[in-house]
């Protein structure tokens, strides 16, 4: 049977030239890169250079990249420390309705130590509006906001650059969860104007378990792992060497790339919504329709249930995700879904298929063979709609 | 989340999918907010379920336990129908994850409904989800919370 992973912006495989990068360190070059000894001096060597390339990929300074554990360690990390560490600044966060959990819930989290918080709802194609920013921002209060780069669901981009300014204006600094856009589209911290931004390796070819956080020199962040001096004093814990070779590597490749990529997975990603859209009524495409990441195609279906459509994709070799509640993993379906103003059953009916640099055009034409009958077959099942 | 091997037949091998003429009782439960419906009708003839057919809204546990009450009761008498629980279907299938067992397992409320509405000579009977839209997953049956279903 036929395999089709279309599902990047949950992981991707690792590069078998990251792997090949990577495998010396586990090995041969073990040492612990706090060692004083030449084993030592070889891991702090490899990821003094890999901290190069990771900073290249986003237009940074190597002191200003914090190796981490992943995306989600890098937003506690940075909204949390920054927080308790720059009380005069203020004490209001701002984030938007349709964050990844890692940073909503660490927002939620402050806001129950007493922090103030505003969740800012976003328009119906999952955009922060500048307007929203400024009306809710209030100068001398404000220490952070937070707004992701690009949606993990619906793969919508957010005016980052704007957004920021807005913040720097009233006195606040701008924090983006980049864990999308790092690697698939270009991402520079000078011309977005942000001060703090995570990244994950695990997105952009690279392996699990590691990703950076960027914080602009002079941003007073502080160490959220305590136990250590390691990454400046601001990351304890010895540091994950393969994990950091393998993100720089993956990291390299994915700047030789992003030119070329971008535009093939555009193409791949109209053929595929075109092809939905003619195969199959009731149809909705969630996010907007060209400010959005390249290969991401997220739609909702009326009258059916996501997680029954992931099955049957699967049973088919075809591997997508959905925002419905059964896949979410609580009763409700997902918040981003919610935010941009969709009906709890249309929600239900989320499918997203994200291509990445392997995907072909036969891969799509496979979905569009495999898709409408899937859908039909539980349209005739379902009650509603009727 | 897995779901065993006969979750899984029942998903994608759905017994006693659509309509019956003439249904002498019909019963729903779930509501669309909560990504389940379930919509059972019957025909009964002495006092035997004679034929079953369902349709339903929602994930594959949804699916299956429609799919595996209906061929629980069929043939079998209402007295017969009336003792099956969504504990006991959910057993027919070898269970269901944690998560799905309030939310999805509502098959055995939807043939009661039919047999109530069979009972009141034939109008629809529509109940309500007892274990939807809940926050917690594990005890929201004992809420009994009623929800309205949209007109």
């Amino acid at each position: 049977m036929r395999s089709v992973y279309i599902d990047h912006s949950a992981t991707t495989p690792v590069d078998p030239l990251v792997f090949e990068a990577m495998k010396p360190y586990y090995t041969e070059i073990f040492g612990n890169s706090s060692s004083v000894h030449s084993q030592g001096q070889k891991a702090h060597r490899a990821l003094e250079e890999s901290r190069e390339k990771v900073a290249a990929l986003i237009g940074a300074k190597t002191n200003e990249i914090i190796f981490t554990s992943g995306g989600t360690e890098a937003d506690n990390q940075a909204i949390i420390t920054y927080m308790h560490n720059n009380r005069t600044k203020g004490n209001h966060i701002i984030t938007s309705a349709i964050e990844h959990h890692a940073v909503l819930h660490t927002c939620e989290f402050l806001a129950k130590q007493g922090f103030e918080l505003t969740v800012l709802p976003v328009n119906s194609y999952g955009e922060v509006e500048p307007d929203t920013l400024r009306e809710a921002i209030r100068p001398g209060a404000t220490a952070l906001v937070s707004i992701m780069h690009a949606n993990n669901e619906i793969g919508t981009i957010e005016p980052i650059k704007e957004l920021a300014a807005i913040a720097h204006e009233a006195g606040a600094i701008f924090h983006t969860d980049a864990v999308q856009t790092v690697g698939k589209i270009p991402v520079n911290v000078a011309e977005l104007g942000v001060d703090l931004l995570s990244a994950s390796a695990h997105k952009l070819y690279g392996p699990k378990g590691i990703g950076c956080l960027y914080a602009k020199k002079g941003v007073r962040i502080g160490s959220f792992m305590h136990g250590g001096g390691h990454e400046r004093n601001l990351r304890a814990g010895t540091v994950n060497v393969p994990g950091v070779v393998g993100f720089a590597k993956a990291a390299e490749l994915a700047q030789q790339r992003l030119c070329s990529q971008e535009a093939p997975l555009a193409d791949l990603a109209k053929r595929l919504t075109d092809g939905i859209f003619a195969a199959i009524p009731n149809t909705r495409l969630t996010g907007h329709p060209e400010r959005r990441l390249p290969g991401s195609v997220s739609v909702c279906f009326d009258y059916v249930e996501g997680e029954s459509i992931l099955l049957m994709l699967d049973n088919y070799g075809i591997m997508a995700s959905s925002g419905s509640a059964c896949t979410s993993g609580s009763l409700d379906p997902s918040h981003v879904l919610l935010a941009i103003g969709l009906p709890h059953e249309t929600a239900h009916g989320s499918l997203r298929l994200t291509m990445g640099k392997d995907n072909t055009q036969e891969d799509v034409d496979y979905i569009l063979e495999v898709l409408p009958p899937i859908i039909k077959n539980l349209r005739a099942m379902s009650p509603l709609g009727r | 989340m897995q779901y065993s091997k006969k979750v899984m037949d029942h998903f994608m091998n759905p017994r006693n999918v659509g309509q019956v003429e003439n249904p002498s009782g019909v019963g729903e439960v779930g509501n669309p907010t909560c990504g389940d419906i379930m919509h059972i009708e019957i025909q009964v003839k002495d006092d035997k379920i004679e034929d079953i057919k369902f349709r339903t809204f929602g994930c594959a546990a949804a699916i299956a336990t429609s799919s595996m009450v209906t061929e629980m009761v069929k043939g079998k008498t209402l007295e017969e129908a009336e003792k099956i629980t969504n504990r006991t279907v959910a057993e027919a299938l070898d269970g269901l994850p944690p998560i799905k067992m309030h939310c999805s397992n509502l098959a055995a409320d939807a043939l009661h409904e039919a047999i109530k509405s069979y009972r009141q000579n034939g109008v629809t009977s529509t109940s309500v989800a007892k274990g939807c839209c809940q926050d917690e997953a594990d005890s929201p049956c004992e809420k009994g919370m009623e929800i309205k279903l949209p007109e």
